[in-house]
């Protein structure tokens, strides 16, 4: 086998030289490897092709995402837009003010990632430090399938489990309040929940991945020192597979901020500032909820909702490659 | 008594994973004495159970799946594969280097202060101490006590390695187990983890793992040489290496074995 490799490459060297494609003439060898040097050139531009395609489509993303949402900022104004509290598209005085579902999606995304990063860290180290065989053999599959779970199933299981339990917790703080507007259960909290639970797989493999990084002479060298398990978890493995958990939890973010159908189906959906037992509604849930009605500004405005989300992923994302860049000049 | 060995028809096997035979004999009836405060070089080719030897002097083989022992490991008088073993104390004070460098990704200071936080150790005058003093007892002091705070993974190889020795004499060891600790290292580096190993000689008892003949023959009081899992022989190094008794040994050591 290692003969046949290595005599062809030979060969082939031997074969660009102008003299020795004479000296074959129209010989069979010649005309295969001409064969194979025109497969070469072709392919290249194949992947030349779908990587330029790949590129364009992001490209042509980003320039129509800021084309369209701009002219409806230009209209309203940028802090109007951002910062007024007001959202009423449809009234005879529209006021296009998104600073509270700015502020739902951010304070929901952000306690669902509190939520999900230390369960999945902690779940994370069982699987890769402390389970039996058969254990991780059974709960790893179980953890890539719940990934693999389409959002609305998510957002199915928090209605009709979650929500009636919510609205419990929520008919039992708030028995004596005249003023709170009972969303029965279909609030900030049960959205930051499903989103963490949505999140969780993505926090877990991730962190498994670099926990399953840390080199084994590091748990050795730290038990060697007469360190029992746990510290070694906790002071050398952990702190070592940190940048990894870190992107494992910004990937989670990415996920959270961008999430609809499932935060559409708990969070009740109208306006409101971010409070757990408040209906809040997300910049995702916004667009969703109101693209099949919109025309005219409040259509473009709902444009501009997606440009701020798409800013907000640009930077995350920004944020993560900087991250991980430096967790890996650390690893050198 | 302070780090003295008694082994006893000590035997280790390693794991089935279908459990259902005992697995490969990899240690054979081990029984040898180790003085305190003597250099033992465990010599032997490769596969001879010379570095699952010395991971069970620490217990550092209890992680393998599997394994099993029989026999006795006596230090200072306690059997310390007994139930009764405070794991985390013997390897408090039997203390190990690794073949390959492995500091922890932290700084230098706290790599050397990770053992003796670990084992209460808070107040940070004392850390302090211990740090330079271990840094110092590893040769290390003066080219690292200006970047203490750095990390240590920025070391060379073979700073790295003193580091790892510093990091095992922080905790305040009474063995120190070393396994081919200059097998990855340069000439020069190797030179200097051996004569600190030299002049460390007289507080500590060492247990070094080792395929350079002249390594041994340099640094160790005692020789002991391995193979296929049996202690071929053992006695003081210089009687080994200019008359050995057994001829394995003596055409291991002149380098014409044929191990196949």
């Amino acid at each position: 086998m290692v003969k046949y490799v290595s005599q062809p490459s030979v060969k082939e060297s031997a074969s660009i030289t102008a003299e020795n494609l004479k000296s074959c003439g129209n010989s069979l060898f010649t005309n295969t490897r001409s064969i194979y040097y025109l497969w070469d050139i072709l392919m290249y531009w194949i992947f030349t092709f779908c990587g330029i395609s790949a590129v364009a489509a992001v490209l042509g993303i980003s320039i129509y995402m800021v084309l369209a949402g701009i002219p409806a900022i230009q209209k309203i104004g940028l802090i109007k837009f951002l910062f007024g509290i007001s959202w009423n598209p449809a009234s005879s005085q529209p006021s296009f003010g998104i600073f509270p579902m700015i502020l739902s999606s951010v304070v929901g995304t952000l306690f669902s990632v509190f939520l999900a990063v230390p369960i999945g860290v902690l779940t994370a180290v069982f699987l890769s430090e402390l389970s039996p065989k058969w254990i991780y053999r059974s709960v790893r599959p179980a953890i890539e399938l719940m990934s693999g779970i389409p959002s609305v199933i998510y957002g199915l299981l928090g209605a009709i489990l979650l929500t009636p339990l919510v609205r419990r917790l929520e008919n039992f703080f708030f028995r004596a309040s005249v003023s709170h507007t009972f969303t029965g259960g279909a609030n900030l909290l049960s959205a930051v929940i499903v989103l963490a639970v949505m999140i969780l797989p993505t926090v877990i493999h991730i962190s498994e991945i670099s926990i399953q990084a840390v080199p084994g002479e590091l748990r050795e060298a730290s038990l060697a020192l007469g360190a029992t398990k746990m510290e070694t978890i906790f002071k050398v493995v952990l702190p070592a597979a940190r940048p990894g958990i870190l992107s494992g939890a910004v990937l989670g973010i990415g996920r959270a901020v961008g999430e609809a159908m499932a935060v559409m189906m708990v969070s009740g959906n109208t306006v409101n500032l971010p409070l757990p037992f408040h209906s809040v509604r997300f910049l995702t849930t916004g667009i969703v909820t109101e693209m099949g009605y919109s025309s005219g500004l409040h259509r473009q405005a709902l444009f501009s909702i997606g440009l701020v989300l798409f800013v907000f992923i640009l930077f995350l994302n920004l944020f993560l490659e900087s991250t991980l860049k430096r967790g890996g000049s650390s690893n050198v | 008594m302070e780090g003295h060995f008694i082994i006893e028809d000590f035997n280790l096997w390693y794991g089935d994973p279908s459990h259902k035979t005992r697995g490969t004999h990899a240690l054979k009836h081990i029984s040898i004495e180790i003085q305190k405060k003597e250099v033992l070089a465990l010599i032997g080719p490769s596969g001879c159970g010379k570095s699952t030897f010395l991971r069970s002097l620490n217990r550092m083989n209890d992680f393998i799946d599997g394994i099993e022992t029989s026999g006795k490991i006596l230090l200072d008088q306690q059997d310390i594969y007994s139930p009764k073993t405070d794991v985390a104390l013997l390897r408090k004070k039997v203390g190990m280097v690794f073949q390959k460098p492995n500091p922890f990704p932290m700084s230098i200071y706290d790599n050397v202060a990770y053992g003796p936080k670990i084992h209460g150790i808070r107040a940070k005058s004392q850390l302090d101490g211990i740090v330079e003093t271990a840094l110092k007892a590893a040769a290390l002091w003066d080219e690292v006590s200006d970047r203490l705070k750095k990390p240590a993974l920025g070391l060379s190889g073979g700073q790295q390695q003193r580091l790892c020795i510093a990091r095992a004499l922080a905790v305040g060891p009474e063995v120190l187990l070393m396994d081919e600790p200059t097998s990855a290292l340069d000439p020069v580096s190797t030179n200097k983890i051996e004569s600190l190993i030299c002049r460390l000689k007289t507080r500590y008892t060492w247990i070094i793992v080792t395929h350079n003949m002249g390594q041994a023959s340099r640094i160790s009081d005692k020789t002991a040489f391995f193979l296929s899992g049996e202690l071929v022989e053992s006695g003081l190094t210089t009687q080994l290496f200019h008359m050995p008794k057994d001829k394995r040994l003596e055409s291991y050591i002149t380098g014409n074995f044929n191990f196949t």
